[in-house]
């Protein structure tokens, strides 16, 4: 029998959860590419250090980004994968599929590309993995054939995306799948044109659950939320009652503002709307028997990132709530004037989080026309070092 | 064949919905629960969608897809979707078939769960397999703890749900500062400066700027910059916009973990997740320090928190010195934090626990 090439990888082949060895050696079937890209993990695997060298530039014509260069740093070893780019395709919102779109997917990878992919990246394209300078643009012109575009990389608009929404979920406020949908087409340009000081991401989720991460992992989250009290169905309570679930102890008890109480006699759950936060989590310990209010809409938060470069931020609240109905124009309207203000203020890699943070929030509301309401901050400031402009003053 | 039109945009996800979806979409009423994996939403109109989530590995070939798409093909008439998690989910709009996949699925081999008070799928990012600046292996780690912490994915028998993610380098793509338990990639050494390549292919303000703490400096006798060591914290960001300041180092890098981050804003609000162990060694192809690392944290979580307690409302309930104490994790210099928001981390009361 021939000696494995790859002995270390082959360890990650035994074991319950799926594994990336067996893929990647499925795909070196047919890809030398892919063959070789296996070859090189070993050679990592061996050397404890990545053996990828700092992406080039390359693209598809027309566009700036959504394509990462990817060179080995060892290619006469493995000459297949001397240049071995991503190609970012833009998902539809939601990650729905029918299977023929994911069967014309893969065969145009089999064609141009490594066989390799991820389901999905982080910020939620589809990620082909892998494949050579000449290939990029027949594999483009291939996936635009077939209905597909590819997603943002560089300091642009990164693809948006959001969570399963109105489509399978109770718990949606806001349309998070037309939203995302409609928000990615109208941004186009600035999706596919990187022009900005750094990156800037949207996401949407449609309730406080937040499932896409959106207050974490997106500069600009809209996260569905209701301005009215919440549905309580009191025959549902009563068969909770009856279910093993503790509703005074898991459910009440919990509650952050106390705004819940219980009447075990009767067998009632009743709320005190005002004192309500909309946290969520009453309706998902109940979901039969609690519901959001009627009224509903986002909050619109800015600023989320990741530690790079100053430290990592949650978002920060900036619309408490707004109506989100198509074409969001208020909304849209109010992205160009903050990304006017970022692009004419933020330095090189500088996210608008780390740029609100360096010029003041006070300065940021100001010049994109925002008035300041108390729900934007947990408490006031401490210190008495305040502006006054001319006009406030004698 | 023909030019690409540029700017299309991705399809429309309406083109991608099952029919029971078009017809019931936003008027979902409730969902139930009925097993690990498996969820059955239930619309106004009576109307009802049955979800079967499995694992996936994030990086699969075109025949891996090609096989779940046959498996939605002969039970969810074409229809399948992923999460913002990476799991499979097989949507089912005939309950007749729900049992019939569960089977095929079991008797493949993909594992059913990631629901409820389950480990969900790990969010993770390329590492070795595919990124320049990766200081560990992604997807090689993520396949060890699973492996290790399978019973935790088909069950729901944690206190609340837990999310682990893994990032390859302080980039940090993909929530990994808001998990339950994340496993980041470190450096341990300042970058080497390439004099030679540098000038050539960097903007020196660009490289100066790119750093966190101001370490970096001109040198013009180089046409280059040169590194203060003592006020570098390795966050490879230089590196990120100027190759010729190499940063990876084999007997250096590492992992770090860090525990306690959310994003779900019930109950209490986001939280970031706080250092717990600053290195742990890269020993492929398993990595056991990590491996039994992360294990412990899940085993001390699942053994004292409440039920419906976050890790991160877990440590905050006991206080983080006991969590130490619990976890016989070594509380060091390395945890009291000298960056940016440091003494917002600081203790302001004498009042804590021995």
């Amino acid at each position: 029998m021939e000696e494995s090439k790859t002995p270390l990888l082959d360890q990650l082949e035994s074991g319950p959860w799926p594994s990336f060895v067996k893929e990647m050696k499925r795909a070196a079937k047919k890809s030398p590419m892919a063959k070789d890209a296996l070859g090189q993990l070993e050679l990592s695997y061996t050397e404890k250090r990545v053996h990828w060298k700092h992406g080039g530039i390359v693209g598809v014509r027309g566009y700036g980004g959504g394509v990462i260069g990817r060179y080995s740093d060892a290619p006469e070893q493995f000459p297949e994968v001397r240049d071995f780019h991503t190609m970012r395709v833009n998902q539809p919102s939601g990650w729905f599929y029918n299977t023929a779109s994911l069967r014309t997917l893969c065969d145009i990878w089999e064609k141009y590309g490594s066989g390799l992919t991820n389901f999905h990246g982080s910020t939620g394209d589809v990620i082909l993995l892998g494949t050579v300078t000449p290939n990029l643009q027949p594999a483009f012109d291939a996936l635009s054939e077939a209905g597909f575009d590819l997603g943002g990389s560089g300091s642009a608009l990164r693809t948006p995306s959001a969570c399963v929404g109105p489509a399978r979920c109770e718990y949606a406020c806001i349309d998070t799948l037309d939203i995302c949908n409609d928000f990615t087409q109208t941004f186009q340009n600035e999706l596919h044109r990187p022009m900005w000081p750094y990156k800037f991401k949207i996401k949407v989720s449609g309730c406080p659950n937040d499932c896409v991460a959106s207050i974490a992992r997106s500069d600009m989250p809209i996260i569905g939320t209701w301005r009215d009290t919440l549905r309580i169905d009191q025959a549902e309570v009563k068969h909770y009652a009856n279910s093993d679930l503790n509703i005074r102890g898991a459910v009440v008890a919990k509650c952050p503002t106390k705004a819940l109480s219980y009447d075990a006699t009767k067998m009632e759950l009743s709320v005190q709307p005002e004192e309500c936060i909309r946290c969520m989590h009453c309706i998902n310990m109940m979901p039969k028997a609690i519901r959001p209010g009627v009224e509903k809409g986002a909050t619109i938060l800015i600023g989320g990132k990741a530690p790079i470069v100053k430290g990592a931020y949650l978002s920060w609240v900036l619309i408490p709530f707004i109506k989100m109905e198509p074409p969001y124009q208020e909304l849209k309207d109010l992205l160009a004037k903050m990304w006017d203000w970022w692009d004419e203020n933020g330095k090189t890699r500088e996210r608008i989080g780390e740029l609100i943070d360096r010029l003041g929030m006070g300065a940021f509301l100001k010049a994109v026309e925002l008035k300041p309401v108390s729900q934007m901050v947990f408490r006031p400031r401490s210190n008495p070092y305040y502006f006054w402009s001319p006009d406030e003053i004698n | 064949m023909a030019i690409a039109k540029t700017d299309i945009g991705p399809p429309d996800f309406r083109q991608m919905l099952p029919p029971v979806i078009t017809k019931n979409y936003g008027s979902w009423k409730y969902h139930e629960n009925l097993k690990p994996g498996v969820l059955k939403h239930v619309a106004e109109s009576g109307d009802a969608i049955y979800t079967v989530r499995v694992a996936g590995s994030r990086l699969v070939s075109i025949d891996f897809i090609r096989d779940i798409a046959d498996i939605a093909d002969k039970y969810c008439g074409g229809h399948l979707r992923f999460t913002s998690r990476h799991n499979i989910e097989f949507l089912v709009s005939d309950a007749a078939m729900v049992e019939p996949l569960i089977d095929e699925l079991k008797q493949k081999g993909y594992l059913i769960g990631g629901t409820n008070n389950a480990i969900s799928n790990v969010v993770h990012t390329q590492g070795w397999v595919h990124c320049h600046s990766a200081a560990t292996d992604a997807s090689g780690i993520v396949k060890s703890v699973m492996d290790e912490l399978v019973p935790y994915f088909t069950s729901e028998s944690l206190p609340a749900k837990l999310r682990i993610s893994l990032a390859c380098c302080l980039n940090m793509c993909g929530a990994v500062h808001c998990s339950d338990l994340a496993i980041v990639g470190i450096h341990r050494k300042p970058p080497k400066v390439d004099h030679e390549r540098l000038g050539k292919m960097c903007e020196i303000p660009t490289v100066i700027a790119s750093c966190p703490t101001a370490a970096i400096r001109p040198n013009p006798k180089e046409k280059s910059v040169t590194i203060n060591e003592d006020r570098c914290m390795y966050c490879g960001n230089c590196f990120s916009v100027c190759p010729a300041l190499p940063i990876a180092d084999a007997l250096n890098d590492g992992v770090a973990i860090f525990v306690g981050g959310k994003v779900s804003n019930a109950r209490t609000a986001p939280m970031f997740s706080r250092l717990a162990i600053p290195y742990l060694p890269n020993t492929p192809p398993r990595w056991p320090e990590v491996v039994s690392a992360v294990k412990n944290i899940v085993e001390v979580y699942a053994k004292n928190a409440h039920k419906g307690e976050r890790m991160g409302e877990w440590i905050e309930r006991i206080s983080w010195e006991r969590f130490f104490e619990l976890t016989g994790i070594p509380f060091t210099d390395k945890h009291i934090d000298d960056f940016t928001h440091a003494t917002t981390t600081f203790r302001t009361t004498p009042t804590f626990k021995w």
